[in-house]
């Protein structure tokens, strides 16, 4: 495989309703922006781009087949190669990967990766019957599909097992959005405190509605380059790009329906599922106590496909300590209690400890006053940009927009783009994206690291 | 005899019906205008098989819970799968314990657009002794109002409909 750079990126401002432009002329704004970022021209991305991948998840959302098609001819790329990858909420993600895979095989040196959703077109309600349809239709989605609900019951079984609390949900949602507050391109930029999202409406108990993200408009996009597409942009802009090198690349799957997850022995999980740094007396004994208290792995309240996703990647990119080899992450916070979930998926913490790894502040944004009582220091700052909670999940194009806030942290220009730096993590080396679909059915997680 | 060479077609005062909207008198101006947004109403009827998994519901119709259980290694699914997850052999009907427990619950205060009238309702997933996998339903004979954690384990029974709907739904849980 060869080296792949992932070099510029552009968002559009993630918002409730985009009526003023189809989504092919959204996903331009960022395209746009992706190009004129590094000093080139729409007509010189004509000239250099080889081909591309599409990302978005929903034909309902737009009732138009081959929304793919309808932004390269518009972005002017055709007739090169382009392809389009679905794959639920980790659509974006594995689109990443994709057009990682295009110039990393050498089937091409300058990919453009771009992804949209136009979630407006349809009642929210409505919208939550399609999203619905990500569930077997046969014995899911008639009971009473409702994603909100597979979450609710996830995380009460989570509860269960661990003693995990509606505040430190609450404490999540909180992060995310006081985040937000700098980061323009979000949706939802609020102030809130733990009470805010606790008293907030009911939707799926014990999920208010400050626990779950919205649906929303917007589009992202991401240029990838080899060795030899980079010095073709470089010689066309007469400039030195910043080099973000994508070093890691893992994916998991699991059982469309919850209720087919397994229920594995000790043994099982440490054999397949457990990370390098579980490889020690006192997480064995962790564990081992989980189980002796009835504990199975993953059940509802894990996501094996988010683990075996983090566990290929980090061997990819020799991750041996998650927490204290990763400087930032953006994760699939479509709900508080996922991003709890995820990171224990992740290995920040070990499964149970996500609730109180959710308050300690390891994963909040050093010099920001969330104002709560946090005991230790951040760490690994997770969702910096607010995450899906506050920036808003226009599926196609979130996990790309992750990508994107990823790509201006490791090239230390968020204070460019969003015209203020406190999200700014201060000179980091290495960041992730997590892009997660369904019930924890795709999970994909990609590494980025800064090269000097 | 049909005229098929006519060159007007017929006006009808269906859908939406606009007789002009403003334009301006200088082109350039045409870039700031509003969008114009209609209504697209799509509905379908599809012919949806349950193929391999229809005996699952001819089995509610007899007020039997059907399940399947693999031939070669005994993994056995409460929500039925035909081919064995774990090692790819092939699965028997079987029927389900009398008695379950709930595994975990929620109460949708909302909902899908099709289920909005239906709410608050208590989607659970049972989980029952013997079977490996678990099986989604509604609960019923609860409080939705007070939902509590130690409903958790509780035991529970399935009900069936008397007049079968061939929906996943033509059986429910409550307490046992
Ligand atoms: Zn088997």
């Amino acid at each position: 495989m060869r080296t792949v750079y992932a070099i510029s990126g552009g968002v559009s401002k993630f918002t409730k309703a985009r009526h003023d432009k189809t989504f092919q002329a959204i996903v331009k704004e960022a395209y746009d922006y992706c190009l004129n970022d590094i000093g080139l021209t729409p007509k010189q991305g004509i000239e250099l781009i080889d081909g591309s991948v599409a990302s978005y998840f929903s034909d309902h959302f737009s009732r138009q087949l081959m929304c793919g098609i309808m932004t390269q001819d518009y972005l002017g790329l055709t007739p090169k190669p382009g392809h389009r990858v679905e794959g639920g909420g980790a659509t974006g993600g594995l689109c990443f990967q994709e057009a990682w895979k295009s110039v990393a095989s050498g089937h091409m040196d300058v990919c453009m990766a771009y992804g949209f959703e136009t979630m407006s077109h349809v009642q929210t309600w409505k919208g939550n019957e399609f999203i619905a349809l990500a569930s077997d239709v046969s014995f899911d989605y008639p009971v009473g599909g409702f994603y909100s609900g597979y979450y609710a019951m996830m995380v009460v079984r989570h509860c269960k097992e661990f003693g995990t609390t509606v505040e430190q949900m609450a404490n999540v949602s909180v992060k995310n959005h006081i985040n937000a507050l700098y980061n323009p391109y979000a949706q939802k930029r609020m102030r809130i405190g733990i009470d805010d999202v606790r008293n907030s409406p009911m939707v799926a108990w014990p999920l208010t509605r400050l626990d779950i993200c919205t649906m929303s408009d917007g589009a992202a996009a991401i240029l990838f380059v080899s060795e030899e597409g980079l010095n073709r942009i470089e010689k066309a802009t007469g400039t030195s790009i910043p080099k973000v090198k994508v070093t890691g690349i893992g994916r998991g799957t699991d059982a469309m329906r919850m209720s087919d997850r397994p229920h594995q022995s000790f043994d099982d999980f440490y054999a397949k599922n457990s990370l390098p740094n579980e490889q020690n007396e006192d997480s064995k004994a962790h564990y081992r106590e989980l189980w002796d208290k009835g504990f199975r792995y993953p059940g509802i309240h894990s996501f094996r496909a988010g683990r075996m996703a983090s566990r290929q990647a980090y061997a990819h990119a020799g991750i041996e300590d998650p927490l204290n080899d990763i400087d930032f992450v953006e994760l699939h916070d479509a709900y508080t209690s996922s991003e709890i979930q995820t990171y224990e998926d992740m290995g920040l913490c070990r499964y149970g400890e996500g609730g109180a790894f959710a308050e300690s502040g390891k994963a909040h944004v050093p010099g920001i006053d969330y104002g709560l009582k946090l005991e230790h220091e951040p760490i690994c700052p997770v969702n910096p940009s607010g995450g899906l909670i506050a920036c808003g999940h226009p599926v196609g194009a979130t996990g790309l927009m992750q990508g994107v806030f990823g790509i201006w942290q490791l090239q230390g220009t968020i204070g460019k783009h969003l015209g203020d730096d406190t999200i700014q993590i201060k000179d980091p080396k290495r960041g992730v994206i997590h892009s997660h679909a369904g019930t924890g059915t795709y999970v994909s997680v990609s590494i980025m690291e800064k090269e000097d | 005899m049909a005229d098929n060479t006519k060159t007007t077609q017929e006006e009808t005062l269906d859908g939406t019906v606009v007789y002009s909207l403003p334009f301006p008198e200088d082109m350039k101006d045409l870039e700031k205008m509003a969008p114009i947004v209609i209504k697209q109403p799509y509905q379908i009827n599809y012919l949806h098989s349950y193929g391999q998994d229809s005996p699952f519901f001819a089995g509610l119709t007899n007020k039997k819970l059907l399940g399947t259980k693999c031939k070669d290694c005994g993994h056995t699914f409460a929500t039925p799968k035909l081919a064995c997850m774990e090692c790819g052999g092939d699965c028997e009907w079987v029927e389900m314990p009398p008695q379950g427990r709930i595994h975990t619950f929620t109460v949708c205060q909302f909902g899908s657009e099709e289920f909005l009238p239906e709410c608050p309702f208590i989607l659970a997933l049972i989980e029952f002794d013997g079977v490996d996998t678990l099986f989604l339903t509604r609960l019923l004979g609860l409080d939705s109002d007070n939902p509590s954690m130690d409903w958790v384990g509780m035991k529970v029974k399935p009900k069936f409909k008397r007049l079968s709907k061939l929906k996943p739904t033509d059986v429910w849980f409550i307490p046992a």
